[in-house]
């Protein structure tokens, strides 16, 4: 079982050298010269007015509560989708029951606005 | 042991030099020589080795000694160790998805049984989603730690879309799932060596779902809000250069053949060519020994499957220099609101028909 994932490791090493490899190459090959005004992070010109670390727009929270909530659903999709022709009818009307209860869910969010981003 | 660990090493060595040694780079040079052509430009067609300019191929090379010997620079007050391991983050994902990715089938040469796939992994599909999303923590965390405005509205913009698209991405092809009762890439690939059993005819909408889907997870135009240009200078990698800021195009072009590579499993028959059985083109090469038939299709499939992902790739670059930039929040309407019943829509189908012929 484990030995199937000796390829993929191997690879993991391999592609984590190469790009570990060019950061460093980088790095080293580049010339250096640092003077205050070009370190300043790039503001179209002007000096930096305020810091980025601020509060930012609610619903980007939104977005990624609703990601939970829906990518667990397709988790539980994969291994119904793998056994449905075993499961059969029992499996559509199971896996309908579930699907309509999520339905109402993404139906809730919608109406309330969850969705807009105007 | 030791000469599955050989094959292991060749195939690897194959797998990374196509990906970061070909497409990676030709794609750069294909990008601009594609916009060109449909713009009615010339292109790059400058650097030249003696005189001899070889339609513009050394660009390649001169963009690479060029972004080697670019000053690395990071800007003040930014978080010097996460900078530097964002790019890290964002490229050694794109590579190691291609572990499971198959680019042949099965093949015997002399007695040894030969599986052209890196790691066979019976949940395969379930890998390629989990180790590509990792990417999306290498682009937030390069807009977090830039100390840049730009910067973190890209990633801000990125976060919210990469997970959206996610979910859809996922939904899209339940129903590919469904059809060949597998998640082993290998499995569904040697599914459809019958032509009318490709995914593209029994989960057509499922194809376009998932190929609008992994654009936009890939962030390439029309879905590119997170490193708009007009607006945000270039995104979650304005304070990047060198070949940092090459890692970032380097991941997005490796992506570009991963989604080729799995459009072309999924749904395009894999490295089979349509209404020519591996059988048959084996008693084709019949009067080269079993062993020299076997390695003939082997390299056959290798071409065709390649040759297809080629052309996936050229319908994204087509895609990409057709169409406009989508608003914000046209694209996640798009993700929840369309993509998303819709592909629920397509599960439900799916199953009633599955349940319906059998």
């Amino acid at each position: 079982m484990l030995e199937s994932y000796t390829g993929a490791a191997i690879l993991l090493v391999i592609a984590t050298a190469i790009s570990v490899g060019m950061v460093v190459a980088t790095t080293i090959l580049g010339p250096k010269r640092e003077f205050p005004d070009k370190m300043e992070p790039f503001e179209c010109g002007e000096s930096q007015i305020v810091s980025p670390y601020q509060r930012f727009s609610v619903k980007f929270y939104l977005v990624a509560v609703l990601f939970i909530l829906f990518d667990i659903e397709v988790v539980f999709l994969f291994p119904w989708a793998i056994l449905y022709k075993k499961l059969g009818l029992f499996g559509l009307i199971e896996m309908l029951i579930f699907l309509l209860i999520l339905g109402v869910g993404l139906m809730y969010v919608w109406i309330r606005g969850g969705l807009d981003w105007e | 042991m030791w000469i599955d660990l050989a094959i292991t090493m060749v195939k690897i060595i194959f797998i990374v030099t196509i990906t970061v040694g070909f497409f990676a780079p030709v794609l750069t040079w294909v990008e601009r020589k594609q916009s060109a052509i449909m713009q009615d430009r010339i292109g790059a067609n400058r650097a030249d080795i003696l005189g001899f300019t070889a339609l513009g191929l050394f660009h390649i090379l001169s963009d690479a000694i060029k972004m080697f010997t670019k000053e690395d620079f990071i800007p003040q007050g930014a978080n010097r160790a996460l900078h530097t391991m964002a790019p890290i983050i964002a490229l050694t994902p794109a590579i190691l998805t291609f572990a499971v990715i198959p680019f042949g089938g099965q093949y015997t040469l002399w007695g040894k049984d030969v599986n052209l796939v890196i790691s066979d992994l019976d949940v395969g599909l379930l890998f390629v989603f989990a180790i590509a999303s990792l990417a999306t923590y290498g682009y937030v965390v390069a807009g977090w730690s830039s100390n840049n405005n730009w910067s973190l509205l890209g990633a801000m913009r990125t976060a919210s879309q990469m997970i959206s698209y996610e979910v859809t991405m996922g939904l899209t092809i339940i129903g590919v799932l469904m059809v060949y009762s597998s998640m082993q890439l290998t499995q569904i690939g040697a599914a459809q060596e019958n032509f009318w059993r490709w995914g593209i005819f029994l989960q057509p909408l499922g194809f376009f779902m998932f190929f609008a889907a992994s654009i936009a997870e890939n962030k390439r135009i029309p879905f590119d809000a997170p490193e708009a240009e007009s607006e945000l200078v270039a995104g979650y990698f304005t304070e990047y250069s060198g070949l940092k800021f090459g890692m970032f195009f380097m991941a997005e072009f490796i992506e570009m053949v991963t989604i080729g590579a799995i459009v072309t499993i999924l749904f395009f028959g894999a490295w089979h060519i349509p209404f020519l059985t591996t059988a048959t083109l084996l008693s084709m090469f019949d009067f080269l020994g079993d062993s020299g038939a076997n390695l003939v299709v082997m390299l056959i499939h290798i071409g065709v499957f390649f040759g297809k992902v080629t052309i996936s790739i050229f319908v994204q670059m087509v895609i990409r220099w057709t169409l406009p930039r989508f608003r914000y929040d046209q694209i996640m309407k798009l993700g929840w609101k369309i993509l998303l019943p819709l592909s629920l829509a397509n599960v439900v189908v799916t199953g009633i028909v599955i349940l319906a012929l059998e």
